[in-house]
């Protein structure tokens, strides 16, 4: 088994001294949980069989602990105009209590991460992946010049949980005062949880559930996290663990950082212009032109794949029509909720189209795919 | 302790000297790594064809679970016999039982000597090592 480490579960079981952890790592062990390296941090990549933790968020409701994930928060006269300046999406009219989603890119349109953007009265909060929290740190601090802003990492501080599954609201308001049902989807609110004053609430998630994902001091983050499991036993929840998130987030056609989007997959081509603005209001903004010509003439379109076959599109395996190579897989698993193999992929655009057939490459052997348009998975849209 | 009827490689297949031939299967080890000890999370096993040659420590297939993907290598040179067709439909064999029926394929070696592979105690010390 020496090519076992082309998979994240085949990673070496043992932590390396320089891992880090939540504060909830060992209670990530206790529960039983596998736990891999996931970009430099410790974390449960599941609690049990995966495809079951999948159908516990798709039917009930999970938990995810996400404190490895980056938190951010700009401040000062300028930060509305400066995380314009260097996010794609239109930060100045997003309303108050509201969040969208954006990315962070180079001059050249490329991007270095993507985030969620939380704008309130006195600041805006950033959430990035874990794998680029120092880069976008840097960037940003690289490019202040210009701006008053301050900005500042509240990774280690601040715990972040999510609980996602039509289920969720159900067992969250067990536990806090704050009005769930008056909080609509990408928005977020200040409430008390588990007794803990101003929480962050935000109506958010990577599951393509209803879900929550909420913010609070790290030193408290086993005991919500234990409250939470309890008030949510009889509707069914369980820990979910970040092998079944990215199936979910997979289905539901979100993209992942390092496999849709990437230095070399542009947010346009992967179908994310909803996420970036030309508006003139907006300004300039880092990676502006470069995206706006993409916009004009894209040669790639992000779509699905699914086959009927045995084998799981990976990551790198090639696409082909006919005897052409035509892309590469850009994410796969079993998708449980679908009950078939799925798999994202950059095709050109004549052959980006619902219906077509492609042929999967592992190692010489081909498997027949179809092109679906994404998500595969939408809980709005059956 | 692991069967000490047999050989192992450090990447956890086992050889077993069955008369003249050698049946070649996975560790434990091998299947609680990539199942993460849930028999459902193996999806897949690539099977070779009969007939086929392979030389010592060639891949001569894959195993899938949800999340990973790994070679099988052979721990002898020889000629793949016959396969444990079995296995391709009730991959959970090979977590209830992989030292018997969970046996993959059968090889008609060049040498029956499996002096060049780990014993039972040398692959115990190698899992020991990998753990701690």
């Amino acid at each position: 088994m020496a090519g076992a480490d082309r998979g994240p579960t085949a990673r070496p079981p043992v932590p390396s001294f320089e891992m880090k952890q939540t504060s909830l790592h060992d209670v990530h062990a206790a529960l039983g949980a596998k736990l891999v390296d996931f970009a430099g941090w410790h974390m449960p990549v599941q609690y049990g069989p995966i495809l079951d933790e999948v159908r516990c968020v798709r039917e009930r409701v999970g938990l995810f602990d996400l404190g490895h994930m980056g938190r951010v928060w700009v401040s000062g006269p300028d930060a509305l105009a400066f995380v314009d300046h260097v996010v794609t999406c239109y930060t100045a009219k997003i309303p108050l209590g509201s969040i969208r989603y954006g990315l962070l890119c180079r001059e050249n349109g490329s991007p270095i991460d993507d985030l969620l953007v939380y704008r309130q009265e006195d600041g805006i909060f950033l959430v990035v992946n874990a794998s680029n929290t120092d880069e976008d740190l840097a960037w940003m601090r690289a490019h202040t010049a210009g701006f008053d802003v301050t900005i500042e990492d509240q990774t280690i501080e601040l715990a972040m949980l999510a609980l996602q599954g039509q289920a969720s609201a159900a067992v969250l308001s067990k536990l806090t005062d704050y009005d769930l049902a008056g909080l609509g989807y990408y928005k977020f609110a200040f409430g008390t949880v588990c007794g803990l004053p101003d929480v962050r609430i935000s109506r958010t998630g990577y599951t393509g559930e209803d879900g929550f994902e909420v913010y609070f001091p790290d030193g408290e983050s086993e005991r919500v996290w234990n409250e939470l499991l309890a008030a949510g036993e009889s509707e069914g929840l369980a820990p979910i663990g970040l092998g079944a998130r990215d199936t979910l987030r997979l289905e539901a056609g979100m993209a992942l950082f390092g496999h849709e989007i990437d230095a070399e997959h542009n947010p346009i081509e992967a179908g994310l212009n909803f996420a970036v603005s030309f508006k003139e209001e907006k300004g300039d903004w880092i990676g502006r032109e470069p995206l706006l010509r993409v916009k004009e003439n894209p040669r790639r379109k992000l779509i699905g794949i699914t086959t009927d076959g045995k084998r799981v599109p990976r990551q790198g395996y090639e696409l082909y029509k006919d005897d052409q190579a035509i892309g590469r897989v850009c994410s796969g698993a079993v998708s449980p909720t679908i009950g078939k193999n799925i798999g994202s992929a950059y095709l050109p655009v004549d052959l980006a189209v619902a219906g077509e057939s492609v042929d999967l490459d592992i190692r010489g052997k081909r498997q027949a795919c179809t092109v679906v348009d994404l998500p595969f998975y939408s809980r709005t849209r059956k | 302790m692991r069967p000490d009827d047999r050989r192992y490689l450090p990447s956890h297949e086992w050889a077993k000297l069955d008369d003249e031939t050698v049946l070649v299967g996975i560790t434990d080890f091998a299947v609680k790594e990539l199942s993460s000890g849930n028999e459902g999370d193996l999806v897949y096993c690539d099977m070779p064809e009969v007939g086929r040659l392979v030389a010592q420590g060639e891949t001569f297939g894959e195993i899938e679970s949800v999340k990973a993907v790994a070679d099988l290598n052979c721990p002898v040179a020889g000629e793949i016999i016959e396969i444990n067709a079995e296995i391709e439909e009730h991959l959970e064999v090979l977590s209830q039982d992989p030292w018997r029926k969970g046996w993959l394929i059968r090889v008609k070696p060049e040498s029956t000597s499996l002096d060049h592979l780990l014993d039972a105690e040398a692959y115990e010390a190698l899992l020991e090592k990998s753990e701690h």
